[in-house]
């Protein structure tokens, strides 16, 4: 019974195929599988399969595949023919999409908000398209957030293209042949990039500055070693966590403010990268053509928003421009791309993470689970269905915000605090004293002088007992226990006082008491010498 | 030897306690403070045997003999594990001790009376005592015979008291004693009606002290004994496996009361003294126990943890498995390593691991400390006295105030074998049942590393956020086990 159903899941086949074709998106050189994934890959119990020379412009080549385990298959054509899933980067062309059928799952971009027929086509061919920029932002999909791997490429890739054609050092130098001041960069938009974007530029050496409409990002910005720039501006700003941790549209004049600042720094900066998206929009205009007159001969803008229209004015998507006053405007869309050996491997580790959440028992079968937020979300059509957009996830993004801070007190405040307490302790302290007083002289009225006597040495011994106890250090608490337990056999001498009697049932049950407390006080004491001597200091 | 001789041997005994017990503030006079505490008991016993009163010195020597014997076996061949096991096993011994000697008092007190009963009314003073010491009055007979009534009614009251305390000292250590060791269900049992019973018990216990009082004799005595066996089993039966050091620590306190009571029946100051520290000792641990969890000793006795005032917080996200090779690798990348242990180490008996691991670590240079919570394990300092045992040096072994600060700065965090002292819902969750325990702020720590038996909830029932958070790597295993594996990894 299970075996078949396993089967029929399996769709008649031994163990399912997962197969990664050459990308056919000119100038795209990254590859949807590295040897490395595939090995993982095989231990889900997968078995792979790549089309020839898929991962040589990755730095990936067949050879390398096939010691890994994976059946590298000629053609583009077998290769979708054979394989159950098919993992690739780009967003699949129409060509691609009518080898699709109703047995195959696509793993890709796949752009689902601006790809209707893309989405129209898979459907009608009854395929499952799982979309990897769908993948919802919540900390269990982190490794699967293949947006994330990109931008942090895009990021560092950036401020590596924006000195390649900086005519000067990142660093500031003293040399012999004079001093060299540090290069300026503006990175517009803290997200993945723009951190990535931080991290490299201040290990560059350079003196970062970063933006975001996003105040809460500061600490992430100063922690990287940027400084944060902050608008002189008074405005509840939506909280990122309610818009899945992306920035959201801003209001006209929280908008002049940012620019009015973008104004005053033109001049300043070498360097501008700008990295401000909001999902499903344009990319909003914040490096105005006026500022990008401003700044200096052989300054550098690298727009990472291009792809959307970009942040600059200025900007041509996939060129580069120099404009009049000699500012290099880059406006690549293929960062990542160019970076094909980290971005591959980065990528085939979130495909891999996927097919993990895909195969939860590691025995090669898929599991679609459509209530799972992550697959759910990611997925766009399945079993003949479009199921995008998919439903907000159940778990909300990011942390929550962060705790109203506990208000400092003023040293007038913390005295009276002070006072207060003191008086308090000093008024209970006076009151257990009084009670007790009164107390014993109660008992003292009634109680005969040889019972007194002895309550005085009672409340004394009591009065030190807690005084010395106080002191013990906590580590040594057990040992305290041993020695305490040792010496509470004095009962011995009780026992030892009635032992003599002239009763037997005295007698006997005096002889007992002294052997068990024996036992009490030599194994009390032996037990805590043993403990003691195993403290070692370092 | 005189009275007077024993009065200064009592007083140097009791001396020697006081010392014994204040020279533990430190590890190393503490090595020192045990010889004083020895001394001061055999001096103590030592004057009492040669001195006046005694008799029948055979079986003395060959009681403390046989005792001594046992004692050198127990201490010798016990685990260090197996330490809480042990404290409770010897309260138990000073509470049934109590109520023997409480009993041969009351006895004692009866054979005066009955033969003084006889003493012929034309002897006075010389001649009476001479009488008295025929008649077989002697030792402590002889201290009983010089009380008058109300000396007599209090000294009831006092032995009434004294096996009373014993007696509910023993069961309760007896129970706790099979708890401790697995001999009995470690959850929390009440018999239908509970602390009812426990109440009327106490009530019957009250009557039969004024019926004791008023003479009844005997059989009050011993009906009390059996209601006090079933208070201390009962209230012991009725609290749960966590709760223990707090328990051990009110039995410790309690066998010393115990003592003192029975001091006070036999008018010996030295019993007196001595129960008194023991008894202000446990009740001090009590008290630090209790504040390490937040709840009020009561509550602890009582049993159960307090009232919630609403529906516990949501715990969102999902426990993230790691292996063996992940935690080596985040391990050699880490400075600043904190562990901390928990009674799971203890019951995996994964110390000696823990210990190589820190050995390992620090000969590489890391920073390698130990957060001890109060109520860590099932005995007050029960973790330290077993990474004692393991060779982890005591100075890097902290408490929590001394090192929960430390946390920001903290790269990897190790939980081995604890849930609720490492539980953030004590502080984030105002409605969580441990709200305002004091717990180590691990989740601080750059990463942290849960090795833990399964997915389960601790003693407590309460979920952990804490294995929820985006920093925590579970690392699923027996963690004797699980450290074993990282050894093979970290060399």
């Amino acid at each position: 019974m299970l075996t078949a159903l396993r089967c029929a899941i399996k769709k008649g086949t031994e163990t399912l195929k997962i197969g990664t074709p050459k990308e056919v998106f000119d100038g795209e050189n990254r590859v949807a599988m590295t040897p490395d994934s595939a090995l993982q890959l095989q231990k889900l119990g997968h078995e792979c399969l790549i089309e020839a020379g898929a991962g040589a412009n990755a730095g990936f080549s067949d050879a390398a595949y096939a010691a890994a385990g994976v059946t590298v298959v000629k053609t583009a054509a077998a290769l979708w023919k054979e394989a159950d899933i098919i993992a690739k980067v780009r967003q699949p062309d129409a060509a691609e999409l009518k080898r699709l059928s109703a047995d195959k799952t696509l793993i890709s971009f796949f752009n689902p908000a601006g790809n209707e027929e893309g989405m129209d086509a898979a459907k009608k061919k009854g395929a499952t398209v799982i979309a990897m920029e769908m993948v919802p932002r919540i900390s269990r999909a982190q490794k699967m957030d293949a947006l994330s791997s990109m931008a942090n490429i895009a990021g560092y890739r950036a401020v590596i293209e924006a000195g390649n054609n900086f005519g000067r050092f990142f660093t500031g130098q003293v040399t012999a042949a004079g001093k060299v001041p540090p290069a300026k960069v503006l990175i517009v938009g803290a997200g993945v990039a723009g951190l990535a974007a931080i991290g490299t530029s201040t290990s560059l050496g350079a003196i970062t500055y970063a933006f975001d409409v996003r105040p809460e990002v500061a600490e992430q910005v100063e922690s990287m070693g940027a400084e944060f720039v902050y608008l002189d501006f008074e405005e509840e700003q939506q909280d990122g966590a309610a818009t899945g941790g992306y920035a959201s549209v801003s209001s006209p004049e929280f908008r002049d403010a940012q620019l009015a600042k973008f104004r005053e720094l033109a001049p300043q900066m070498d360097i501008v990268i700008t990295t401000a998206l909001i999902p499903n929009r344009e990319a909003p205009k914040l490096w105005l053509a006026d500022m990008v007159a401003a700044m200096k001969p052989g300054s550098v803008i690298i727009d990472l928003a291009a792809e959307k229209g970009g942040n600059v004015e200025g900007t041509v998507k996939d060129q580069k421009v120099v404009t009049e006053n000699g500012v290099t405007i880059v406006g690549y869309t293929d960062f990542p791309s160019r970076m094909a050996a980290q971005a591959s491997s980065l990528y085939a580790t979130n495909i891999r993470h996927m097919m993990t959440d895909l195969t939860p028992a590691k025995d090669g079968v898929v599991n679609h689970n459509m209530e799972d937020d992550v697959i759910r979300g990611a997925t766009v059509t399945h079993a003949g269905e479009i199921t995008f957009p998919p439903p907000p996830p159940k778990i909300a993004a990011i942390a929550a915000k962060s705790k109203e801070k506990p208000k400092e007190l003023t040293p007038e405040e913390k005295r009276a605090a002070e006072a207060a307490a003191f008086k308090a302790a000093t008024k209970q302290q006076v009151g257990v004293l009084a009670i007790g007083t009164v107390l014993v002289l109660i008992l003292g009225a009634y109680a005969p002088a040889s019972f007194m006597q002895h309550f005085i040495v009672f409340a004394l011994a009591c009065f030190v007992g807690f005084q010395v106890i106080w002191n013990v250090s906590h580590s040594l608490h057990t040992p305290l226990m041993a020695v305490t337990n040792a010496i509470s056999g004095i009962v011995v001498l009780g026992a030892l006082l009635q032992v003599g009697s002239s009763s037997w049932l005295v007698m006997i049950l005096s002889a007992i008491s002294i052997l068990i407390a024996t036992i009490n006080i030599v194994g009390g004491f032996m037990v805590t010498r043993r403990m003691l001597a195993m403290f070692q200091k370092s | 030897m005189s009275y007077g001789i024993v009065s200064a041997a009592y007083v140097a005994a009791a001396v020697l306690f006081i010392l014994s017990l204040g020279g533990l503030s430190g590890q190393e006079s503490a090595k020192r403070a045990v010889w004083y505490g020895i001394v001061g008991m055999a001096l103590a016993i030592a004057a009492t045997v040669f001195g006046p009163g005694m008799g029948n010195y055979l079986v003395v020597l060959v009681t403390i003999g046989i005792g001594a014997f046992l004692g050198m076996q127990v201490a010798g061949k016990v685990e260090m594990t197996e330490m809480p096991q042990l404290v409770a096993a010897l309260h138990s011994f000073v509470g049934l001790a109590a109520v023997f000697i409480g009993y041969n008092a009351y006895l004692e007190l009866g054979a005066v009376k009955a033969i003084m009963a006889d003493a012929p009314s034309v002897l006075r003073g010389e001649g009476l005592a001479t009488w008295m010491h025929e008649n077989g009055i002697t030792g402590f007979r002889e201290k009983l015979s010089h009380k008058d009534a109300v000396e007599v009614a209090i000294l009831k009251v006092e032995v009434f008291l004294g096996v009373f305390i014993g007696a509910v000292t023993f069961t309760g250590s007896v129970i706790a004693f099979g708890k401790l060791a697995g001999k009995v269900d470690g959850k929390a049992v009440k018999l239908p009606g509970g602390h009812f019973l426990n109440a009327t018990a106490a009530i019957l216990s009250v009557i039969l002290m004024i019926m004791f009082l008023n003479g009844s004799g005997m059989w009050t005595l011993v009906l009390m004994t059996l209601l006090a066996f079933f208070i201390g089993y009962h209230l012991i039966m009725g609290i749960g496996g966590a709760d223990m050091p707090v328990v051990v620590s009110m039995l410790n306190s309690y066998s010393g009361w115990a003592a003192a009571a029975i001091g006070f029946s036999l008018g010996n100051d030295l019993l007196i003294v001595t129960g008194a520290l023991v008894g202000s000792s446990g009740a001090i641990l009590s008290y630090i126990m209790c504040k390490a969890m937040n709840r009020s000793f009561i509550s602890v006795i009582l049993g159960g943890f307090g009232g919630t005032t609403g529906p516990a917080m949501e715990v969102e996200g999902e426990q993230i498995a790691i292996d063996a090779e992940g935690v080596a690798a985040a391990l050699d990348e880490a400075d600043s390593v904190v562990i901390i242990p928990g009674y799971g180490m203890a019951v995996a008996q994964a110390q000696q691991a823990v210990s190589e691991l820190t050995k390992r670590l620090r000969d590489k240079g890391k920073n390698v400390r130990f957060a001890i919570h109060p109520v860590a394990g099932r005995l007050p300092g029960h973790m330290n006295v077993l990474l004692a045992e393991a060779k982890v040096p005591y100075d890097i072994v902290l408490e929590m105030d001394e090192i929960n600060d430390d946390f920001p700065d903290t790269d990897v965090a190790i939980v081995i074998g604890s849930n609720d002292i490492v539980n953030p819902a004590a502080q984030e969750d105002p409605n969580s049942p441990i709200a305002g325990m004091p717990v180590l702020e691990c989740w601080k720590a750059k990463q942290v590393f849960v090795s833990k038996r399964g997915q389960g909830t601790g003693y407590s029932g309460i979920e952990n956020p804490l294995f929820y958070k985006e920093n925590t790597r579970m690392f699923y295993g027996d963690a004797k086990e699980s450290l074993n594996k990282l050894l093979t990894l970290i060399s």
